[in-house]
């Protein structure tokens, strides 16, 4: 991968200043070459990474396993993306093995969540079964750890 | 230090007579400040990978708490074949041409002990890692130093070597990618160092700690070049490219009977290195390059914005091609560089560390060490700059 893209997958937020001197690059190719990766769609969107369980907010996540029929034309694509527009799915994907799909559905509260099941996920044409699993911790997300703290443990001079 | 003077006057003169590191006087003045952005440190901040230290907890469970073999556990000492034949060249039989040590330290001191009759002469180049001198001159040789320079890379050529070698050298050391000064040797011109210890029928001692850390080109080890290895003590170890440090686990490579006379001293000495240690060095080989890899991209990045912002601020300094360290010169503030290290350090709380603590030739120099986060490197930057502005 780019590493011009790694650098702003640990840190989206780093100066077009400081990226240009970590790649030798001048600043005006890395403004360009971003401006590309955003044109290109390859960046969909720059977030925090929050810790919520830190927030005391009114939310639930739910993980649920969907199994689909593939449709004649389109496969599971059709199905997915049908899905995959409901703003309450935070994430979806297609897996192998005993289900089809992996999605991360954010509701208020576990009725909320229920309901959307219930109404809306399962009713839809082409969706077999669903089983739905809540979070409760979170330990780490994308990469990062939600409860550590990064203490320097080394000496402060060393040879 | 409150030795009566007749107690000091029992300690062993080649003891008495050595005086403390520089980095140890320095490290106690700087311990007394807080908040200090260090670039002081002489090791990884990257934590040692997880399924490294996963697996070594798991070893202790399993009860792996016993001695080992002197030489270290031969499933390490097999891994660690494969690995140096790989990454640096050069076949060593597991059986009875690898010792694992407790550190590259251990390894440097025994085989030098392994080497030296009094008066022998040993050729080390300095600007260098803090412990050559004194090792050297426990083991009750004559440390004969060469100055490698700025101008240069920092890199050692034969005509310097020429200029001290006499009839009573025994041994060469090297060290590259280097400790303090980031140089590195092509192929090139270790052909010509090699050519030299073959034709003056030198032992060649080459400390490779930082092998695996360069950022431009790949690291060539003289070990590899022809005729050299039977002539040479290879030595590398896990602190630096793994972030190993306290592991405390290194290895000396070497032709059997060479590795037999330095087992002797290890066995008497140290037994064998920590049980522990070695389980989580056989862990570290599983995938080096994955390890490694991610770490020197990430060392990289940080070269060359250090070097970058040196060269923004109109700091001189030499492109450092491999270990951690960058060597700016700082002869132009006509201070020498332990006033400029400690006026840095009290003005805006940024440690480096004057070039003297790595030979007298170091003074005009001070090493900057970039294995600490972009953050704290850009931080550091600005002080710099804002220090250098005002001297």
């Amino acid at each position: 991968m780019d590493e011009l893209l790694k650098i702003l997958e640990g840190n989206a937020l780093e100066s077009r200043a400081t990226i240009a001197k970590m790649l030798n690059l001048p600043a005006a190719e890395v403004d360009q070459r971003i401006a590309d990766y955003e044109k290109r769609g390859v960046i969909r969107g720059y977030q925090a990474i929050l810790n919520e369980d830190q927030l005391d907010l009114d939310k639930v996540t739910a993980v649920i396993e969907v199994k689909v029929t593939p449709q004649r034309e389109g496969g599971f694509d059709t199905i997915a993306e049908r899905i995959s527009k409901f703003p309450e799915v935070r994430s979806a994907y297609l897996m192998s093995g005993s289900y089809d799909l992996l999605l991360f559905v954010e509701g208020r509260n576990l009725r909320e969540v229920a309901a959307f099941v219930s109404e809306r996920l399962s009713s839809l044409e082409g969706v077999i079964s669903t089983s739905t699993h809540f979070m409760l911790k979170t330990y780490k997300r994308l990469g990062v750890l939600m409860h550590s703290d990064s203490k320097d443990e080394r000496l402060t001079v060393s040879p | 230090m409150s030795a009566s003077p007749s107690l000091r006057n029992r300690i062993a003169n080649q003891v008495r007579d050595i005086p403390r590191s520089g980095i140890r006087d320095f490290f106690d003045i700087v311990s007394t400040m807080k908040d200090v952005i260090s670039l002081g440190i002489g090791e990884p901040d990257f934590d040692t990978p997880w399924h490294v230290r996963e697996s070594t907890v798991f070893s202790l469970e399993r009860g792996a708490t016993h001695y080992t073999s002197n030489l270290g556990y031969l499933e390490l000492r097999k891994a660690l074949s494969k690995y140096v034949s790989k990454t640096f060249g050069a076949e060593y039989n597991p059986d009875n041409e690898i010792l694992v040590t407790v550190g590259v330290s251990e390894a440097l001191d025994i085989a030098l002990r392994a080497l030296i009759n009094p008066g022998d002469e040993v050729l080390f180049h300095e600007p260098c890692y803090v412990s050559y001198r004194a090792t050297i001159l426990f083991a009750h040789g004559v440390p004969v130093a060469v100055e490698t320079k700025a101008e240069n890379g920092f890199r050692l050529t034969r005509a310097m070597l020429e200029a001290k070698v006499t009839p009573k050298t025994k041994v060469l050391m090297l060290n590259f990618p280097n400790n303090p000064t980031g140089g590195i040797m092509s192929r090139q011109d270790l052909e010509d160092i090699a050519a030299f210890a073959r034709e003056r029928d030198l032992i060649v001692i080459t400390d490779e700690i930082y092998g695996e850390l360069t950022y431009d080109t790949a690291h060539t080890s003289i070990v590899s070049l022809p005729g050299m290895k039977e002539r040479t003590i290879f030595l590398h170890g896990f602190s630096k490219a793994w972030a190993m440090t306290g592991f405390r686990l290194g290895y000396a490579c070497a032709p059997a009977e060479l590795t037999d006379a330095m087992m002797k001293i290890h066995q008497y000495t140290m037994l064998c290195a920590s049980s522990l240690a070695q389980k989580a060095a056989i862990e570290a080989l599983v995938r080096p390059d994955v390890d490694v890899g991610e770490m020197v991209a990430e060392y990289r990045r940080r070269r060359n914005y250090i070097a970058s912002a040196f060269q923004e601020m109109g700091l001189e300094c030499h492109r450092p091609l491999g270990a951690f360290y960058a060597f700016p010169s700082v002869a132009k503030f006509k201070i020498p560089a332990k006033e400029f290290a400690i006026r840095l350090l009290h003005e805006e709380k940024v440690a480096v560390v004057p070039g003297t603590a790595f030979g007298d030739c170091g003074e005009g120099f001070v090493r900057c060490a970039y294995a600490t986060s972009l953050d704290n490197i850009k931080e550091a930057m600005v002080r710099l700059r804002r220090f250098i502005g005002r001297l």
